[in-house]
């Protein structure tokens, strides 16, 4: 927090000087502060496409790295496929892809928030699928045996045995996605989604102020991620907590 | 090379000609053994001489290559439905424990009952804390493994394969990962367990705790059975040399 401090004092210095004006953004003023809510109200939908997209990534990485711990060549090979080429695709690509792409394509039109939930998702979910891999393959052979020896079939190992110790494992690579998807959220600004990136964008063009105007909006970005790390953190010692 | 002094029954588990191999090394040549309902068996042998293949081949946490094995009247084969019946007839105790470490102890004995068993929770809370008592932990219920001694985590780990009631009980050298202290209590709960006629296959080095409850020892090296027979019979007069030196090698300290 204090380097936020620090940071903010230093720009605000600078502004001092004459080539920046605050006063856009200045929450002293009327005018300042309706520029300033009209930035936060894309909080919303930022935090709502991010998390939705986050929670899609995270079923379907685990459904794409379960073949891929398979003993079936055929199912490893499907998993290893779908992670090779969803990775390789720039995001960006992939939000204008799917916007453009898929009605031309499929006829399937996407509203641009479900555009941008799907091309986020699915890049995300060949991350989420090599987490999840790695995170299973941790865990010790004794355990499969342990279950086995209890007759558990392979549904009952993963949901109560396997699944439940690589999660906690995998936990703070999970946190690292959900701070990337919020970072890269800002990306479906490109296809008009209202977002904080877009709104600092539509700001700085009527406002002329590009500068001071995304010097907040990183500062915007800076806030929600050091909450969210905050609460992954939080959540680390609670079920560290639970075990020990 | 079948045991003569089980009884006449049909027996419980039957290995004939198994053979098992890691790439070229053949961990198991051939072997035949029959368990009667009951027995207590133990096997010893040098490391590396197949004795924990063997038995994890009855459970099928390996595969045997060639030969057959029937446990309980169950052919073991390739399809996964006999795997499930047997293992319903078989428990096993590992040599690391392998408790389940994000549970609680009374988790880690309920979560078979409950998911493969289809008790209750109240049943097989009820039947948890009878196994537990059993093996003298019952006020550590609510703790997690790694609370506990190695000792006492080995006997949760017995507990655990008591709660589903299995026929046969597989013990793959249980207090080999223990600090010696801890060994007495351990094998106290098995000798114990023994006595209820339990059938029981033990692959371990105690000696004493072979000679005290084994109805049949059995001596491996490299892959085959070498001696088998009554501990009385084969701690005396050991048949080959290769058992009589074993038995110097680890009696002499």
């Amino acid at each position: 927090m204090k380097c936020i401090a620090l940071f903010a004092s230093l720009l605000l210095l600078t502004g001092c000087s004459g080539n920046w004006g605050w006063y856009v953004v200045d929450p002293t003023t009327p005018k300042g502060i309706i520029n300033l809510k009209f930035m936060l109200s894309g909080m919303y939908y930022t935090i709502l496409l991010s998390v939705t997209a986050i929670s899609i990534s995270v079923i379907v990485g685990l459904l794409v790295a379960l073949p891929g711990l398979s003993e079936k060549k055929g199912w490893r090979r499907f998993n290893r496929t779908y992670v090779e080429i969803v990775r390789a695709v720039p995001i960006l690509v992939l939000i204008l892809w799917v916007y453009y792409g898929l009605p031309a394509l499929s006829g399937i039109t996407l509203n641009v928030f479900w555009a941008g939930v799907l091309a986020l998702a699915l890049s995300d979910s060949a991350f989420q699928a090599e987490i999840f891999r790695g995170g299973i393959q941790s865990i010790a052979r004794g355990q499969y045996e342990a279950a086995k020896s209890v007759s558990l079939n392979y549904h009952d190992t993963m949901r109560y045995v396997i699944l439940p110790q690589a999660i906690r494992r995998i936990l703070p690579a999970l946190g690292n996605q959900l701070v990337y998807m919020l970072k890269m959220s800002s990306l479906v600004s490109v296809i008009g989604m209202q977002e904080l990136t877009r709104k600092a964008n539509e700001l700085s063009v009527s406002e002329y102020r590009p500068l001071e105007i995304y010097t907040v909006l990183v500062l915007e970005y800076l806030v929600l991620i050091l909450v969210v790390s905050a609460f992954v953190r939080r959540l680390e010692r609670k079920m560290q907590a639970s075990e020990a | 090379m079948t045991n003569d002094n089980a009884p006449m029954i049909e027996p419980v588990i039957k290995m004939r000609e198994v053979s098992k191999f890691y790439g070229d090394f053949r961990a198991l040549k051939a072997v035949n053994l029959d368990v009667a309902q009951g027995e207590r068996m133990v096997i010893c042998g040098p490391s590396g001489s197949g004795k924990s293949t063997l038995i994890r081949c009855i459970n099928r946490l390996e595969a045997h290559e060639s030969g057959q094995i029937n446990v309980n009247g169950v052919e073991l084969t390739d399809d996964s439905a006999s795997h499930d019946k047997i293992r319903g007839a078989v428990g096993m105790v590992f040599q690391q424990f392998n408790l389940f470490p994000h549970l609680t102890v009374l988790e880690n004995l309920t979560l078979g009952p409950r998911r493969v068993l289809g008790l209750s929770d109240k049943e097989a809370d009820e039947r948890a804390m009878t196994y537990l008592e059993r093996v003298r932990i019952p006020d550590q219920a609510d703790k997690f493994p790694r609370q506990l001694s190695g000792g006492q985590q080995q006997r949760v780990a017995i507990a655990r394969a008591l709660c589903m009631e299995s026929k046969i009980l597989l013990f793959d050298e249980p207090t080999s990962a223990l600090d010696p202290e801890m060994i007495a209590e351990v094998l106290d709960v098995m000798t114990e367990l023994a006595s209820s006629g339990m059938t029981m296959i033990v692959v371990t080095h105690e000696m004493g705790f072979a000679r005290k409850v084994a109805d049949t020892m059995v001596f491996m090296d490299q892959g085959e059975i070498v001696e088998i027979g009554p501990p009385d019979q084969v701690f005396t007069a050991p048949k080959s040399q290769r058992f009589a030196t074993f038995l110097k090698q680890i009696l002499q300290h």
